[in-house]
């Protein structure tokens, strides 16, 4: 009797202390899957930190453009011929800046491309495992140099080199910063080529060879064509950062705006007209405060052009393997 | 009637003209390859001629002055390693918790492609438009200030994209199985990230975080842009000191100035002597960007020896 009340007594008890911890358990549950949850928003608000970025940028452009665009009409700005914001009788014609630009970059363009693409097929088709080995870094080496000391060697070394050959050759010019210019986005454009071509299948290339091709008629008519999209995107990428470069320009070709395609002539960029107005004073609200906001509107818009094509052009010409 | 085929002497002449164009390239090849290397050489021979000499204690420790020969870098380099501090804290959080969302949580959707094409695209704009950003954000509507706060968080902005895209990479390398294994004991996913995926993927993290702050170290536009001034003579001030004592943030709002930006000041001037000095602090700025890229690659060597898997 004694015995199955004992039993009955510890079932009861069991099952009551069973219960007991298993809400506790189901407490304990819940509480970890709300720290979960908890701890998933924190990282989503973090990765929607460059959403937020991108639209922030887009907003203080716009903001601050809009106002600039009040004061002078948009037509004024695309079709004048003079860029003199900080004058009394201020002109504001962007195309002075742009020419700056257009210039300085088809000077760092036509070395850039043709050397990148030169050295992109010959490490990856002509040389050897150790030239390879060395010759990467060293190229990485040259795009992570900061660009003010790519300013400082222009002004102060490759000038002067180059007026020893041409002595009328002003100080301050385009066509050294664009030299420099040309040499530092090498990388770039070698870098993703080589990889564009690197993932081109071998099989193509021992047919070439099989057919009795040579090794620069394999990579000229077999790899480059099938890598070409790739290698489309990193010329895009090239015409980017010159586009988008400033310090070099800003130290080598002189901050005086000037109409003309000549190299051989001082100019500002878009680029270099933003450093000059933030090194004097900015109070909020002036006239070069808004320009400048302009300025970078027109770059950013230019450099978003260049990455739609980039992301077009890869999309379309893409060769799937 | 047919044509007869070429003969085998006519057919030995195209092959050897084909193989000698083909050794003409190799060396066009060379050539090209020799003007990046011949820049390179030409660029740290003439910072090292003209700067070393002028890398004397003194320079580390004075501050800019009108005279080239008195003239240091003190206020630069104070500045960029607390420049480099902001950036760090405010970079490294953000952009490794984003990676390990977009890794291990995010689902396959547009909001997910829309937050991947961001990044792609962010880390496509020049850098001076984050200097704009930063002015019309953090130094005006925020009221930071042209300060080493708003400095840092601008750059940080800027090497957010770096920091994603490695620490995505380094999570990616890890097998499969280790997040396998751990969910079947029973972890929750924040418990195979934090206690498996991070401790794997520390040493490319770390990489990318180093390679990012290298990159960062010689960004000068964004930092002119916000306003950074060319002389400055004095350092932010340390916490507690000074009179009154300064409070413990006050050198986040201070002015400040960063080392490319005394060189961009130096190289500026006419005078000789000061480039000279631009070329002794370019030297240095370059030592620590190189000195940070290689710590980043014997890092990541020394820390992956230890992964078995």
């Amino acid at each position: 009797m004694a015995i199955t009340s004992t039993t009955s007594d510890l079932r009861v008890s069991v099952s009551m202390a069973g219960r007991a911890s298993l809400a506790t358990y189901e407490r304990s549950k819940a509480r970890r899957r709300r720290k979960e949850r908890a701890i998933e928003s924190v990282l989503l608000l973090a990765a929607c930190v460059s959403v937020f970025t991108t639209a922030a940028i887009v907003y203080i452009l716009l903001k601050e453009s809009l106002v600039f665009f009040s004061n002078v009409p948009l037509w004024s700005f695309l079709t004048d011929t003079q860029w003199t914001p900080l004058f009394d009788d201020a002109h504001f014609g962007i195309v002075v800046l742009l020419s700056g630009t257009v210039t300085s970059s088809a000077v760092a363009l036509s070395i850039a491309i043709p050397l990148g693409t030169i050295i992109a097929i010959y490490l990856s088709e002509f040389a050897g495992h150790r030239t390879r080995e060395t010759m990467k870094p060293l190229l990485e080496l040259l795009s992570g140099v900061p660009t003010i000391i790519y300013g400082y060697f222009a002004l102060l070394f490759v000038t002067p080199l180059i007026q020893r050959f041409y002595p009328a050759l002003p100080g301050f010019n385009v066509l050294s910063a664009g030299i420099v210019m040309g040499i530092m986005i090498i990388p770039y454009v070698s870098s993703l080529s080589e990889d564009a071509m690197r993932a081109v299948p071998m099989s193509l290339r021992e047919g070439s060879y099989a057919m009795g091709a040579t090794r620069l008629q394999t990579a000229l008519r077999v790899v480059v064509p099938a890598a070409l999209s790739g290698i489309a995107s990193a010329y895009i990428l090239g015409i980017s950062r010159a586009v988008g470069e400033t310090m070099i320009l800003a130290v080598a070709a002189g901050m005086q705006p000037n109409l003309s395609f000549n190299p051989l002539e001082p100019a500002a960029t878009i680029t270099a007209f933003i450093v000059q107005v933030a090194l004097g004073d900015l109070p909020h609200g002036s006239v070069g405060y808004q320009t400048i906001f302009a300025a970078g509107l027109t770059l950013l818009l230019l450099t978003l052009f260049f990455n739609l094509i980039g992301y077009w052009m890869r999309r379309r010409y893409r060769e799937a393997y | 009637m047919a044509a007869l085929p070429p003969r085998a002497d006519e057919l030995r002449a195209i092959i050897r003209a084909h193989k000698r164009w083909d050794f003409v390239f190799g060396v066009l090849g060379l050539l090209a390859l020799m003007v990046g290397v011949l820049t390179l050489v030409a660029l740290f021979a003439n910072m090292a001629i003209d700067g070393v000499p002028r890398l004397t204690a003194d320079f580390f420790t004075s501050f800019p002055s009108r005279r080239a020969g008195q003239a240091g870098i003190l206020s630069a380099w104070v500045g960029t390693l607390l420049v480099m501090l902001v950036t760090a804290v405010c970079a490294v959080p953000v952009g490794i918790a984003g990676a390990i969302y977009l890794e291990e949580y995010a689902r396959k959707n547009w909001f997910t492609d829309l937050i991947e094409i961001n990044i792609t695209n962010l880390a496509g704009v020049p850098s001076i438009v984050y200097g704009l950003l930063a002015l019309g954000l953090f130094v005006y509507a925020f009221g930071f200030g042209q300060s080493i706060l708003s400095a840092g968080m601008t750059l940080a902005l800027l090497i957010l994209p770096i920091v994603i895209v490695t620490t995505r990479e380094a999570l990616r390398a890890i097998p499969q199985h280790i997040r396998e294994g751990a969910y079947a004991c029973g972890a929750t996913r924040w418990q195979v990230v934090s206690h498996h995926l991070l401790p794997y993927g520390l040493p490319g993290i770390l990489t990318g975080v180093i390679i990012g702050l290298a990159r960062a170290i010689g960004e000068t536009a964004p930092i002119i842009t916000i306003g950074a001034l060319t002389f400055i003579a004095f350092l932010p001030p340390l916490p507690l000191t000074g009179d009154p004592p300064a409070g413990f943030f006050d050198w986040l709002f201070s002015p400040f100035t960063v080392m490319p930006i005394q060189i961009f000041n130096w190289t500026s001037r006419p005078d000789p002597a000061f480039h000279q000095n631009a070329a002794a602090a370019s030297f240095v700025l370059v030592f620590m960007t190189l000195g940070m890229n290689a710590a980043a690659i014997w890092l990541r060597y020394r820390l992956r020896k230890n992964i078995k898997w």
